[in-house]
C-alpha cells in the first residue's frame, strides 16, 4: 500500500515536471522567434516603446483559431500563447492523474471527489468557450 | 524602455515573485500584479492575466518538488480542491450580481481576520495527534512529513473539514471574482481551521491555487487578457523562482514562513480595504 501511495506521489510530480519544463522550452522558443522576426525590438536604448505590445489594443491571439494561424505563419507570439496553455493544461492533466492514481491504490472514495474535480474543471474551460 | 528591457526586467522581478510565492504558498500574483501596473503602467485587465498565469506557473513549479518531498498532503488538497473549484464556479456567475467595491471591503476584512488568526497561532508548533473528524477519517487525511529544519519526521492529525471546506469555497469564489487571493484564504483555512502544519498549509495551498486558477484561465484568454509579451517573461522568471523557493521551504523555519506570510496577508488586507472603502 504504501509503495502504491508512494507511485502516485511519483507520478504526480513528473507530470507537473513535464509540463513545467515542455512549456518552458516552447515558451523560450517563442521568445527567439519574436525577437528574430522584429529586429526592432532588440536595442537596449531607444526604438520602439514596449507600451505598444502591452496596450489593450496590442494584437495578440486570443481564439483558437487566431493561434491556430499564428501558429502556422511562425509568429512567436502564437508560440508563446502555445506553451502557456500547456502550463495552464498541467494542472488538469494533473488531476485526471489523480483520478487513475486513487483507482489504482482501490481508494473508491477519492478517486471518485477528483473525478467531480475533474468534471467541474472542464466544465468550467467549456462555459468560457460559451 | 525597449521591448527587450522589458522582458528581461519583468523575467528578474518574476524570479523573485516566484521564490516568495513558492515559500507562502499564495503564488506569484501578489507581486505581479502591482509591478506591472505600478512599474510598467500596463492595463489592469492584462496585469490581471499574467497574474493567472503566475500563479499557475508558482503552483506547477514549486508542487512538482514539494509532493515528492511529501511536504504536500495530496489527498487533503485534492479533497478541498472540490470545494475551491465549485467556488470558482459559481465565482464566476456571481461577477455581474455583487458591486466590487461591496466585494473588495468584504474580504478585505476577512483576510485581516485572516492575518490576525495565523498570526495568534505562531505558538502552537505542536501538530494535533489525535482527530474526531468523521470526514477527515473517513478519507483519510492525516499524514506526516519529513522537516529538514528540524530534522525529524513530523506526524500531525486534521481537524475541521467543514469550516475548512467552507473557507476553502469562499477562496474559491474570491478569486475567480476579484482575480486575486486565491492562496490567501486557502492557508489560514488549512492552518488555522484544520490544524495542518504552517508548512504542510503553503506547500497544499501551493499544489491547490494551479487548479483554482485554471479554472478561470479559459476565460481571460477567450477575453484577450493574456498578453504574450508580458506572459513569457512572468511564467519562466516565475517558473525559474518557484523552482528555487521549493528547495527553501524545508529548510525555513515555520515561524518564520508564518510571519512573512502575515506580513504579506496584511498587506494584501489594506490594499482590499482601501479599494473597498476610498476607491
Amino acid at each position: 500500500m504504501e509503495a502504491k501511495i508512494r507511485r502516485t506521489e511519483v507520478a504526480i510530480s513528473l507530470v507537473l515536471r513535464i509540463g513545467v519544463i515542455v512549456s518552458v522550452l516552447i515558451i523560450t522558443v517563442g521568445l527567439v522567434v519574436m525577437f528574430a522576426h522584429h529586429s526592432a525590438y532588440l536595442p537596449i536604448t531607444g526604438g520602439t516603446s514596449y507600451h505598444n505590445l502591452t496596450s489593450p489594443t496590442t494584437p495578440f491571439p486570443h481564439s483558437f483559431t487566431a493561434l491556430r494561424h499564428s501558429i502556422a505563419a511562425g509568429e512567436g507570439q502564437g508560440i508563446i500563447v502555445l506553451g502557456v496553455m500547456i502550463l495552464v493544461l498541467t494542472p488538469v492533466i494533473r488531476v485526471a492523474v489523480g483520478v487513475l492514481a486513487f483507482l489504482n491504490e482501490k481508494d473508491v472514495p477519492m478517486a471518485l471527489v477528483t473525478f467531480i474535480v475533474l468534471v467541474v474543471l472542464v466544465g468550467s474551460f467549456f462555459l468560457a468557450q460559451g | 524602455m525597449t521591448p527587450i528591457d522589458f522582458v528581461v526586467s519583468l523575467a528578474l522581478i518574476s524570479v523573485a515573485a516566484g521564490v516568495l510565492g513558492s515559500l507562502i504558498g499564495l503564488g506569484g500574483g501578489v507581486v505581479i500584479v502591482p509591478v506591472l501596473t505600478l512599474l510598467y503602467h500596463v492595463d489592469i485587465r492584462l496585469a490581471i492575466g499574467a497574474s493567472i498565469v503566475s500563479v499557475i506557473a508558482t503552483s506547477s513549479g514549486a508542487a512538482a518538488a514539494y509532493v515528492r518531498e511529501r511536504m504536500t498532503n495530496l489527498r487533503a488538497g485534492m479533497f478541498l480542491e472540490l470545494a475551491t473549484t465549485t467556488g470558482a464556479l459559481s465565482g464566476a456567475y456571481l461577477t455581474t450580481l455583487l458591486p466590487t467595491r461591496f466585494l473588495f471591503a468584504f474580504f478585505g476584512l476577512v483576510l485581516a481576520y485572516s492575518s490576525f488568526a495565523t498570526f495568534r497561532r505562531r505558538h502552537y508548533a505542536e501538530p494535533l495527534t489525535v482527530s474526531n473528524d468523521r470526514l477527515a477519517n473517513y478519507f483519510n487525511l492525516h499524514g506526516s512529513y519529513y522537516d529538514p529544519a528540524e530534522q525529524r519526521e513530523i506526524s500531525y492529525k486534521v481537524v475541521g473539514t467543514k469550516p475548512g471546506l467552507a473557507l476553502m469555497y469562499l477562496a474559491g469564489l474570491v478569486s475567480a471574482l476579484l482575480g486575486i487571493g486565491s492562496g490567501a484564504l486557502k492557508v489560514p483555512a488549512m492552518d488555522s481551521a484544520m490544524h495542518l502544519p504552517m508548512k504542510v498549509s503553503s506547500a497544499t495551498s501551493n499544489f491547490m491555487i494551479g487548479v483554482t486558477a485554471a479554472a478561470s484561465a479559459g476565460i481571460y484568454f477567450i477575453r484577450g487578457q493574456i498578453d504574450p509579451i508580458i506572459a513569457a517573461p512572468v511564467a519562466i522568471g516565475v517558473l525559474v523562482g518557484a523552482t528555487f523557493g521549493a528547495r527553501l521551504l524545508g529548510r525555513v523555519k515555520s515561524r518564520t514562513i508564518r510571519l512573512v506570510f502575515v506580513v504579506v496577508l496584511v498587506v494584501i488586507s489594506l490594499e482590499m480595504l482601501q479599494k473597498g472603502f476610498f476607491p
